[in-house]
């Protein structure tokens, strides 16, 4: 019994290990959106480049589609510029634009520069529907089914390995109930 | 001189300090609802951030936060409600007080656990060394008649 006791820390050293093993590779910056499974919360917004034109949840009815954050004040942004216009251009996908705390001006000059990846884009100057959405930091991408319903969020930078690995099996999975 | 090199120092701290408290200035009618903004805003957290509250950070996100707690309470909504909307946008992470609910129900009893699991330790070790001082105290007729007879030897020897 008393030779059994001292085997105790053994077994509560390991159990530490094997808890702090499991938090070894995780992002701790990475959360989990809080609407997963929600619709896109209620909006009504100009378009960017037709500024008459009010956008509401209604144009993430019919069909799945990425909603991509971004605004030109934000370096990664930048970075998966490319990646956004080979997705729309070479696999097709539907990626509507939220333009987040911007200048219209600004935004309007980059599209024109590095090429037009949505196929809209919502002008949100004040970030309010940044901040309903749950947006913490530019870019975040977040994958909306036909019924206007959030499935997941990614945060940071879309690139060829992030779409296949996460944003394509959900894409194919909410596109082909549509 | 050293004195007034520490002087000096102090005073150059002080308008960063004043500038860096400006950020958190609301205008409140009454001091209850300054102290209340003031412990909400304390107790939630910057999902930006790996560890701080939103009164603490710079972050941007922070700043609309904050701002959000600010309209949300001159609308009159209260702590909970305020709390609540900020976790259906950014989750539960934002919450430094988390709810009692099925997932965190061991979390808010690990320092219950912690102080039972003690007191049952230390009731063991009371009643266990208990017992044995009763064991050893407990002598067979024949033990004690033994030792009275140790002890009348001994003092015989003594005196002698």
């Amino acid at each position: 019994m008393k030779r059994l006791l001292l085997f105790i820390p053994v077994v509560l050293v390991v159990i530490l290990g094997i808890v702090l093993f499991a938090g070894i590779g995780k992002d701790p910056n990475h959360l989990e959106s809080a609407l997963i499974g929600k619709p896109v919360p209620a909006f009504t917004l100009a378009d960017l480049k037709a500024p008459e034109s009010q956008l509401d949840p209604g144009i993430f009815k019919g069909e799945v589609s990425l909603l991509n954050v971004w605004a030109t004040w934000c370096p990664a942004c930048r970075d998966e510029h490319e990646d956004l216009l080979w997705l729309a251009e070479e696999k097709g996908v539907r990626i509507i634009g939220l333009n987040y705390k911007d200048d219209r001006e600004d935004a309007l000059t980059w599209l024109e520069r590095l090429g037009n990846p949505y196929q809209r884009t919502i002008y949100d100057p004040r970030g309010t529907l940044g901040f309903d959405l749950g947006v913490y930091g530019a870019p975040e991408t977040y994958v909306i089914d036909a019924e206007g319903i959030v499935r997941h969020r990614h945060v940071g930078v879309v690139n060829e390995k992030v779409w296949k690995e996460d944003l394509e099996p959900l894409f194919n999975q909410y596109g082909e109930g549509a | 001189m050293r004195r007034f090199a520490l002087l000096i120092l102090l005073m150059l701290m002080l308008p960063a300090y004043v500038a860096a408290d400006q950020a958190n200035v609301q205008g409140f009618d009454t001091l209850e609802e300054e102290s209340r903004y003031r412990e909400l805003i304390s107790e939630l957290r910057c999902p930006k951030c790996q560890n701080q509250n939103i009164a603490d950070s710079n972050a941007p996100i922070s700043k609309d936060m904050r701002d959000a707690v600010y309209s949300m309470m001159q609308e009159g909504a209260d702590n909970d409600d305020i709390v609540n909307a900020l976790v259906d946008r950014f989750g539960e992470f934002v919450r430094y007080k988390p709810e009692v609910d099925r997932r965190t129900i061991l979390l808010w009893a690990t320092p219950a656990i912690a102080v039972g699991g003690g007191l049952l330790i230390v009731a063991g070790v009371v009643i266990r060394s208990r017992r044995r001082g009763e064991q050893t105290d407990r002598l067979t007729d024949q033990e004690r008649s033994r030792a009275d007879q140790l002890l009348a030897d001994e003092n015989r020897s003594e005196q002698s």
